[in-house]
């Protein structure tokens, strides 16, 4: 085997071992799915894993890191060092399509449309809630949901309820 | 550079601690939220607040090391420092009260913070940038959820517009440390890693004026007199907050969880 083609062999190991590596609050997705991997290098022989907080208050973190840390070393890649990186802020936007199609399977409506940047304190649409259709219903698929609280079982998620089929569910914010 | 640092120090305490204490007010509503979503939703805020706090306080020990020799830990910084040597807001370590006093602290709280965020995310320091820049997506959620309180409870009956009213009249003398800079913040603006607080009293009051119309409740006409927490001269609540977020450490000094 040539030497890049044992590189890229040695990094595609690195990600299959990372993409095994569940959301410690949502298991049917990945720390590789949720975007919170952002890199992957050597330098020298350490293989340096960076990775990045989702919400600064979310309990799970250090669990993702100890998770990521005791994975990597099972798949043998003893030698590695875990980055955490804050900027860019971490964005539901890198959360990768198949891992939306994933979560709405198991329940929780995935994110609507993209994060929109913070420009200013928009206080004109503080009383309207998302329009109807926004966020269709993970379990029936009907329109006809609403926000019951902005805030979930975790900081991620925001409570919901679908008006057609009267089930309660989480929704994925944008952030 | 000592100096600079020393500054610096002093800085980053002034925004963690404000973090700090509103995540642990709102921590004593935990188990006592009038219903469970609301619980829920306090609970998340404070621990956004928390970890916030832990990144400013970890940045904070670090640079306490390059001028002190060995910089405390954010455990050490949060758990073991007196009263007098918190850097917090007075607004924010005012006690919970009713629904409406939380969330008037809180709103007042969250708009001066957002415009702080926007500010210090543009620092020359980059690791105040990264932070403000992550913290502030979080702030801008706060915000929405703390005046949409203050409209509904404002716009709403009479006896919750009555007392809205009475909570937001109650803790506007402590806003106005919020856009009173001292040397260190003037010097801080001037080299462009801090924010220059007065430039944000005018945005802070108008998006609070747009809130308080939107919800029916007048604009306090009181002067925003208090001031002091910048220098760590506190009201009597701190010192009661601070005994029982303390005690453990106190109490079995290097108890690890």
């Amino acid at each position: 085997m040539r030497a890049d083609a044992r590189v890229e062999e040695r990094d595609a190991a690195v990600w299959r071992t990372l993409s095994r590596v569940p959301d410690p609050e949502i298991p049917v997705v990945s720390v590789v799915d949720l975007g919170i991997v952002r890199g992957v290098e050597w330098r020298s022989d350490q293989l340096v894993v960076t990775l990045t907080p989702t919400y600064s208050g979310c309990p799970a973190t250090e669990m993702i890191v100890a998770d990521v840390g005791r994975a990597l070393a099972a798949a043998g890649f003893a030698r590695h060092r875990l980055e955490i990186r804050l900027s860019p802020p971490w964005t539901t936007d890198w959360i990768a399509p198949e891992a939306r199609a994933r979560l709405a399977r198991y329940g929780i409506a995935p994110p609507s449309g993209r994060a929109e940047p913070v420009a200013r304190i928009d206080t004109s649409a503080l009383r309207g809630r998302p329009s109807p259709g926004d966020v269709p219903c993970p379990r029936c698929g009907s329109p006809r949901t609403r926000e019951v609280s902005r805030f979930g079982s975790t900081p991620c998620k925001a409570q919901y309820v679908c008006d057609a089929c009267l089930e309660p569910f989480d929704y994925f914010k944008p952030l | 550079m000592n100096e600079a640092d020393r500054r610096l120090f002093e800085y980053l305490l002034r925004i963690a601690d404000s973090d700090l204490v509103l995540a642990q007010r709102l921590g004593e509503w935990v188990g006592h939220g009038p219903v469970l979503e609301e619980d829920i939703a306090l609970t998340n805020i404070g621990l956004d607040l928390l970890g916030q706090a832990r990144l400013w306080l970890a940045y904070a020990g670090e640079v306490e090391a390059r001028f002190a020799g060995r910089g405390r830990t954010e455990d050490e910084l949060a758990f073991l420092r007196a009263g007098g040597d918190f850097r917090n807001l007075l607004l924010v370590e005012q006690p919970n009260g009713s629904y409406a006093d939380t969330m008037a602290r809180q709103f007042l709280f969250d708009v001066w913070h957002v415009l702080l965020l926007g500010g210090l995310a543009l620092s020359r320091d980059e690791r105040i940038a990264e932070i403000a820049g992550k913290a502030r997506k979080e702030a801008a959620y706060h915000v929405e959820r703390s005046a949409d309180w203050v409209i509904r409870l404002g716009d709403g009956t009479d006896e919750s517009h009555a007392r809205m009213q009475s909570a937001i009249d109650d803790v506007w003398m402590y806003t106005g440390e919020m856009f009173e800079p001292d040397a260190i913040d003037r010097s801080l603006a001037a080299e462009g890693i801090g924010c220059d607080l007065a430039a944000l009293a005018a945005p802070w009051r108008g998006t609070v004026e747009a809130v308080l119309s939107e919800a029916t409740l007048a604009v306090p006409k009181t002067s925003a007199v208090q001031r002091g927490g910048r220098r760590g001269i506190h009201t009597e609540y701190l010192g009661h907050m601070l005994a029982t977020m303390q005690w453990l450490q106190r109490a079995y000094p290097g108890a690890q969880w």
